[in-house]
């Protein structure tokens, strides 16, 4: 998935705030910090006194010219320099280093943090945020903040020493000097002010008319099979000519005023230096104001030195912008609610010590550890897998309720299916049972257990999920298996790849059980990534196990073979089994249509045969699931 | 490589090299400032002649202004071209992609082509900028400032040239032991994005099995990574700024101590002096551009390389000289063909297969997952070529027609289908751009369509946002369907299209097929037996192999696998 680069420039709306809080990643380095400091005012200080002592220099120079050369006093002067300009370098070489330590660490806890906020919030963020908008906040806006730390904080803190420390000098060299000074900087910063306007106004649209352009190639390449099929080439062509003509004139517009911005300060720099120049040489011939030919020569490079960071930092400034305002985005998702869980039963192993439940490390059973806040007791209730709703009402969003008074009972060892059409709720309720969404107390319960006391890790490690979607992660095939529990062996994920009949194509794999799965499995079929799901639920073995159209790209000769050891797998546990087609659902104990968030029929496929109802409809294809 | 992507510049090439040529203006102007320079201080203050001093800081004042102006033209000039250039290699690559055959698109996959004209294109436009912007100024710089200071001083620039290839050598060392880690950079870069990207998809597996800790480990471990490659990187590129400041210094220093001993000596004057060390800083500066500009060419080389694959890429299937442009009728005929995804005759997904099928049949095809039905109607409209034998429609083989002919007249509605964003009619358009009202409203109730379309509220009119969002997979089916319909191809293809339909719109669906469209040839594949049990004639494959081929009865006779999908699909129902 590519990064999307079409987000409109944003301005960041707490600044000051931001940036104090990118300080806050920076811990641990005060002394690294200190030294950055130190090390660019030493930096910054070296080139403004070099300057300086252009001066001595230049008088002792033009000095010998009228009488004795003092050569001691030269040297003098010069080693001077030398000393100054290697500290200069020294230092440079220093906070660059101490700031690259810094940088690269900030921006890893950064994207540390990202990450680890990202694992913990809720489904619920996941399906409002779209998957580019929050890949971008990895790629785009760590890209610009590591931009800004690694140059611009340093660059910052130097132009501002420089400018302040040149204009100082300025000031004591010749105060009329540097009413020109300040002038120039009038006007500079007026002309900052008018190009930097229509620069970011331009930038904004040209971000705008990317954003389209990218949108359309993104859709059209997406769907480039079907615009083939279509013969569509041409019109796709001309649409798309407009759209790149569009973003032609807004970046041309944008990079213009971004590309003259660095000829006009130079030489606005230069029309400075020749102001300088005259006025000085005038004074200096009178001998004005103190003026000399030495301070002239040091004053004009000065003149130079002090516009170069206000280029510099006019520059960056867009830049910078762009930066913090994509760390505020990062910090925004760094600061969302993570999942709650307020759950304090957990899960333990057991074993059995007469008729009471004992925990143990040991144990062969798994068991619910339940603390009773009123009395101080801790009762075990042995997992089952016992599910219970009771009038159960859910909405995604508050005002679009997706369950309707949803009752049922799944006892241990059952199979439960679902069916109905798409919308109907028949994920909504298996996106309970594993708290993916949250309903009011007491409203669902697990083993006997309200499920919102159960602590969320512990319920779902007592459950296996298979999804519609298969989601393999890069690694071996083994990997992905051993996924469902970490620790199994070898021969448990053998077994668990045989039960679910994923064995033998795995076998024929270049490397099997070794094979390299990348892209998402993009190597294996949909069918044969389905298998692996299966077999990482069957490794994982809990006792509940819960099939989101499982197999609904498995074909039905493929389905009927791994029948059996989906009925292995599925033996003594809970099942619940939401599927397409019908024949998947047959031998359920249970099966509950849904239509519009409610249970219109229930009971098993000879019952719901003989009622004749929609489940009858359903299957003998007299009504459409769509 | 960069002479066929720098042929993309096309009629942007007056800019381009206008560029350039302007920035030598203002180059030329930033040189001759300091020489000036040196006649206000050696001419005028020094002689105590304050009209020299206002004539030469006159003609300062002129030559910043004649420097401004070129530098503001160049700036446009540039902006223009790398805009310009980046333009036409978007519109190339879009081009170039819409000429991509199946087997082309599948070599990229369409997420990396969409990269590739994206942020590719901008890297390119970003380094083109930087190029023309720096590539003769930063040279030039160094050579006219070079040559200024010759003539000012001869021997004084002799510093010169011992600093120049000290620094360009040190440079030249860092920046060959810095790509070397960048590129190692950028993998392990992308492998953390590689893992971001799999946590969203996988977001619901992630904590279905309770493994965020798991993936947590796992990224930090990535970070780690990511911040170790890229401190040994750039540790590397930090040290070129303190050692050109080292140069910098230690020449200015030179200059100084030989420049005292000369002008004492009356060797020198002390203008000259100060422009020296004017001087010093554009030299060194510039060597310093350049490098960078090295630097910025290898960021974007990966960029460049990218789109280079793409337009370079020989699009498979094109249409032949002396095209055919018409399909006699919808015959279809296989002759020995055997396809291999990979060109590969060792690794065959069909196999000899020959078949022979009379116009305004009716065909379905049966088989198990992996059974290579998909890749064997694909051979129909070309979208991949055989790699052996010949596909024929209308007697004629396929290879000899003219591809919008013969696409236009087989329709194929594919198993993985996408409806653009805009309104229903302008997606069932695509089909027939003049189709009228009528024409879509018919082929919309063959369809089925029809009566779920005029519920929504806007009706044809309604607004479908990106991918079809809006409708549920078996309307979108439908709509597919209705698209492919508007053709009103001699050819009808559907690959596993109703699958999401229930089985009663499904027949009403191959009833109107049966009624409205006896002169076409319709290809069915199906999962559902109920979908082609009227066939025909019906197709089993299995293993890229035809099985056998019969009407429903016959095949529930002789062929096995079919029975036995037949059965798994019956058992336990009463019927």
């Amino acid at each position: 998935m590519p990064p999307r680069k079409n987000r409109p420039m944003e301005k960041p709306s707490d600044v000051k705030g931001i940036i104090k809080r990118i300080f806050s990643y920076m811990y641990g380095f005060k002394v690294h910090f200190a030294l950055v400091v130190v090390g660019v005012i030493f930096s910054s200080i070296a080139g403004v006194a070099g300057n300086a002592l252009l001066t001595p220099l230049v008088n002792n120079i033009a000095d010998g010219l009228q009488g004795e050369w003092d050569k001691s006093k030269f040297i003098m002067i010069l080693i001077g320099m030398a000393v100054v300009y290697a500290v200069g370098a020294f230092s440079t070489f220093m906070f660059q280093r101490m700031m690259m330590q810094i940088s690269t660490t900030t921006l890893m806890r950064i994207r540390n943090d990202l990450f680890n906020k990202m694992e913990s919030l809720p489904i619920k963020y996941f399906d409002k945020h779209t998957h580019g908008e929050l890949m971008s906040l990895y790629t785009n806006d760590t890209d610009t903040l590591r931009e800004m730390l690694s140059n611009s904080i340093a660059q910052f803190i130097s132009s501002a020493i420089t400018i302040v420390g040149v204009f100082a000098l300025m000031l004591w060299y010749s105060w009329i000097l540097t009413i020109i000074v300040i002038v120039m900087l009038v006007i500079i910063v007026n002309v900052i002010g008018f190009i930097g306007k229509r620069s970011s106004k331009g930038f904004i649209a040209q971000q705008k008319a990317l954003g389209k352009a990218n949108g359309y190639i993104e859709e059209m390449i997406d769907g480039q099979k079907v615009v083939k099929v279509f013969c569509h080439e041409d019109k796709a062509i001309e649409e798309f000519d407009k759209l790149n003509e569009e973003l032609c004139e807004a970046a041309t517009r944008a990079n213009t005023f971004a590309n003259i911005l660095m000829p006009i300060m130079n030489n606005l720099s230069y029309l400075h230096y020749a102001a300088t120049a005259i006025v000085g040489g005038i004074m200096a011939v009178n001998g004005f104001g103190g003026m000399n030919i030495g301070k002239l020569v040091s004053y004009l490079q000065f003149t130079r030195q002090f516009s170069q960071p206000i280029t510099q930092v006019s520059q960056q400034l867009n830049s910078v912008l762009t930066a913090l305002a994509g760390a505020e985005r990062i910090f925004r998702v760094i600061d969302e609610e993570p999942e709650a869980d307020n759950g304090y039963v957990t899960l333990v192993k057991a074993e059995r010590k007469g008729n009471e439940l004992v925990e143990s490390e040991n144990g062969d059973i798994w068991a619910w550890r339940h603390p009773h806040k009123a009395d101080g007791t801790v009762t075990y209730t042995e997992v089952r897998g016992r599910v219970e709703f009771d009038d159960v009402y859910f909405g995604y969003e508050p005002e679009k309720t997706v369950l309707n008074g949803i009752s049922l009972y799944a006892n241990e060892g059952q199979k439960i299916a679902f069916v109905g059409s798409t919308g109907a709720g028949k994920t909504t309720i298996t996106n309970l049972i594993n708290r993916f969404y949250d309903v009011p107390d007491g409203k669902i319960r697990y083993d006997g257990i309200n499920i919102n006391k159960i602590k969320k890790s512990d319920l779902r490690r007592s459950q296996s999920i298979v999804l519609q979607d298969t989601h393999l992660f890069t690694g071996t095939v083994m990997d992905n298996i051993r996924y469902g529990k970490l620790d199994a062996t070898d021969e448990e994920v053998y077994a668990a790849a045989k039960l679910a009949n994923a064995d033998s194509f795995i076998t024929h794999l270049e490397n099997g059980y070794n094979t390299m799965l990348t892209a998402d499995g993009a190597n294996l079929s949909q069918g044969q990534r389905q298998l692996l799901a299966i077999a990482r639920a069957a490794v994982a073995n809990p006792p509940v196990l819960i099939l989101d159209e499982a197999t609904s790209s498995i074909d039905t000769r493929t389905e009927a073979l791994i029948e059996k050891g989906m009925d292995s797998l599925m033996n003594g546990r809970t099942v619940f089994v939401i599927a397409h087609r019908l024949s998947t659902v047959r031998n359920s104990n249970a099966i509950m249509v849904l239509e519009y968030g409610k249970i219109i029929e229930r009971g098993n496929h000879d019952a719901l045969i003989a009622q004749k109802g929609k489940y009858y409809q359903l299957y003998t294809g007299m009504f459409e699931l769509s | 490589m960069l002479k066929k992507i720098l042929s993309y510049v096309g009629k942007y090439k007056k800019e381009a090299i206008l560029s350039p040529v302007t920035i030598i203006g203002e180059v030329a102007m930033e040189v001759l400032i300091p020489y000036v320079m040196a006649s206000i201080i050696n001419d005028g203050i020094q002689k105590g002649n304050i009209k020299h001093v206002a004539l030469m800081g006159v003609l300062m004042v002129g030559m910043a202004l004649v420097s401004l102006f070129f530098g503001a033209i160049a700036g446009r000039l540039s902006a223009v071209a790398a805009v310009g250039f980046a333009k036409n290699l978007r519109g190339a690559l879009f081009r170039k992609v819409q000429e991509f055959s199946f087997a082309n698109v599948d070599k990229f996959s369409t997420a990396s082509l969409t990269t590739r004209l994206t942020t590719d294109v901008t890297n390119v436009q970003m380094a083109f900028m930087m190029f023309i912007r720096t590539a003769i100024r930063a040279p030039m710089m160094l050579i006219v400032a070079f040559i200024m200071s010759i003539k000012l001083n001869a021997r004084l620039s002799l510093v010169f040239l011992c600093a120049i290839p000290v620094l360009g050598i040190a440079i030249a060392i860092i920046m060959t032991k810095a790509h070397p880690r960048f590129q190692a950079m950028l993998t392990k870069y992308d492998n953390m994005n590689a893992s971001v990207q799999e946590n969203l998809v996988g977001i619901r597996t992630v904590k279905a099995f309770v493994r965020e800790d798991y993936e947590k480990k796992k990224f930090t471990k990535n970070t780690e990574d990511v911040r170790k490659a890229q401190f040994n990187a750039e540790k590397l590129v930090i040290l070129t700024m303190p050692f050109m400041q080292l140069c910098m210094y230690t020449s200015i220093v030179a200059i100084l101590w030989f420049g005292g001993h000369m002008i004492t000596g009356g060797t020198m004057l002390i203008g000259d002096l100060t422009t020296f060390v004017t001087y010093t800083g554009q030299i060194l500066m510039s060597l310093m551009m350049v490098s960078f500009m090295f630097m910025m060419f290898v960021i974007s080389r990966a960029s460049i390389q990218r789109i280079y694959e793409v337009l370079t890429e020989e699009p498979d299937i094109v249409s032949p000289e002396n095209a055919v442009l018409s399909v006699q009728d919808g015959s279809v005929s296989f002759k020995n063909v055997s396809f291999s995804y990979f060109n590969d005759m060792g690794n065959l997904s069909l196999e000899k297969i020959n078949l022979d099928i009379k116009s305004g049949e009716t065909i379905g095809i049966i088989g198990g997952t992996g059974s290579s039905k998909t890749s064997l109607v694909q051979l129909i409209p070309r979208l991949y070529d055989a790699t052996d034998g010949e596909v024929l429609v209308g007697g004629v083989n396929v290879k000899k027609y003219d591809l919008d002919t013969l696409r236009n007249q087989v329709a194929m509605v594919l198993q993985k289908n996408v409806l653009f964003s805009g309104t229903i009619r302008e997606n069932l358009k695509w089909g027939n751009e003049n189709a009228t009202d009528e024409e879509i409203i018919e082929a919309c109730k063959q369809a089925c369509a029809h009566d779920f379309v005029t519920g929504f509220p806007d009706g044809y009119e309604q607004d479908l946002g990106q991918g079809g969002v809006n409708v549920s997979g078996g309307q979108k089916q439908r709509l597919c369907i209705a698209r492919a319909l508007l053709k009103k191809p001699k050819i009808l293809i559907l690959d596993d299209s109703t699958s999401a339909v229930d089985t009663a719109t499904d027949a009403n669906i191959r009833k109107a097929f049966r009624e409205n469209l006896s002169e076409t040839t319709v290809f069915i594949i199906a999962q559902r037996i109920s979908s082609v049990q009227d066939a025909d004639r019906i197709i089993v494959m299995d293993g890229g192999k035809i099985t056998d081929i019969g009407t429903h009865e016959e095949l529930l006779q002789k062929s096995a696998i079919y029975r036995e999908v037949y059965d798994s699909q019956q058992k336990g129902s009463d019927e």
